[in-house]
């Protein structure tokens, strides 16, 4: 086993309202950042764990997802690197 | 009647519920710590408001691992009363209680005001002391409460009378203005499929007493004491 360390982001569904996210993108049109179509607010979590190899440790962490980090209705996630450290 | 209040770390409306059950109802209460496996022989389960586990992650997703939830699931998987309400709702709904998820407010506020909900379908074990459409008013005091689910799910709600309570305004009428936080299809309580638990954000349990300002959420007391007891 060696120590890994996953970062993951969890986002609001595409088509849910986001409310968070059309607060910041009004806060960025207001100061000037015109471009700016669309905003989404997630979190974003980084899990150290043990695990045999980067990939365990990415499907480790894609079940603690499913089952606890995000909310099925509501959220995706996407488990963005899993780096040995 | 027994009902078990369960606090988790962060309840705020246990004692609320506690006492509206004794002292208006005049019924037995006691309260379930969260890390305990014994329900105490209680016939209705009360998920109370608050925000167990400070709503770190989201609201109700870790309360629902607390260790009385194993018992709270099998009470109701065993067709006994759960009343989820607030926070209880939001837990209700992570455990698989329910369906759906409440999401923030659309406003982004916290809101705490009494509202008016429109009584959906008065023939459930929650609601049978009140009237089909009746209109009453409950407090609601919540960040988290816009009720969401997807298209199959709504249908599927409204088509079986899951849907027990609407936010409306004061003559019943269903209006953007009288949505507190942007319920799907101003959804403020639905009940399960079997139709032995409900998950609502108002707080019926602050509404049983005139001297606390309404009383109408007396009924839903009293309707669980009418069927549970009969």
């Amino acid at each position: 086993m060696k120590p890994y360390r996953v970062s993951v982001h969890i986002t609001p569904r595409t088509g849910i309202l986001d409310p968070q996210g059309k607060a910041v993108e009004g806060a960025l049109h207001s100061l000037g950042f015109e471009g700016v179509r669309e905003v989404h607010v997630g979190r974003h979590i980084v899990i150290e764990t043990e695990a045999a190899s980067e990939n365990d440790a990415k499907e480790t962490v894609r079940s603690m997802c499913e089952r606890l980090l995000a909310n099925p209705v509501t959220e995706d996630f996407e488990i963005e690197s899993a780096a040995a450290g | 009647m027994k009902f078990g209040v369960v606090t988790f770390p962060g309840s705020n409306c246990d004692y609320d519920a506690y006492r509206g059950v004794v002292d208006t109802l005049g019924e037995e209460a006691v309260y379930i710590w969260h890390k305990d496996h014994d329900l105490q022989g209680s016939d209705v389960i009360v998920l109370p408001g608050g925000f167990s586990y400070g709503d770190y992650l989201r609201p109700g997703a870790i309360a629902r691992f607390s260790p009385v939830m194993k018992e709270v699931v099998s009470h109701a998987r065993r067709g006994g009363p759960v009343l989820g309400i607030c926070n209880g709702f939001q837990i209700a709904c992570e455990a698989g209680l329910l369906p759906g998820a409440l999401l923030r407010n659309e406003s982004l506020r916290f809101v705490s005001a009494p509202v008016h909900l429109r009584v959906e379908n008065a023939d459930t074990l929650f609601t049978s002391e009140y009237q089909q459409g009746q209109v009453i008013t409950v407090p609601i005091a919540h960040g988290d409460g816009r009720y969401t689910a997807d298209p199959a799910t709504l249908d599927d709600l409204e088509s079986n009378q899951r849907v027990v309570f609407r936010y409306v305004d004061s003559g019943g009428q269903v209006t953007g203005a009288a949505n507190p936080n942007g319920s799907m299809r101003s959804i403020a309580g639905i009940v399960s499929a079997e139709g032995n638990v409900i998950g609502m954000m108002p707080h019926p349990e602050r509404a049983i007493d005139a001297r606390l300002g309404s009383t109408g959420g007396l009924a839903l007391f009293e309707s669980i004491l009418a069927r549970v007891a009969a």
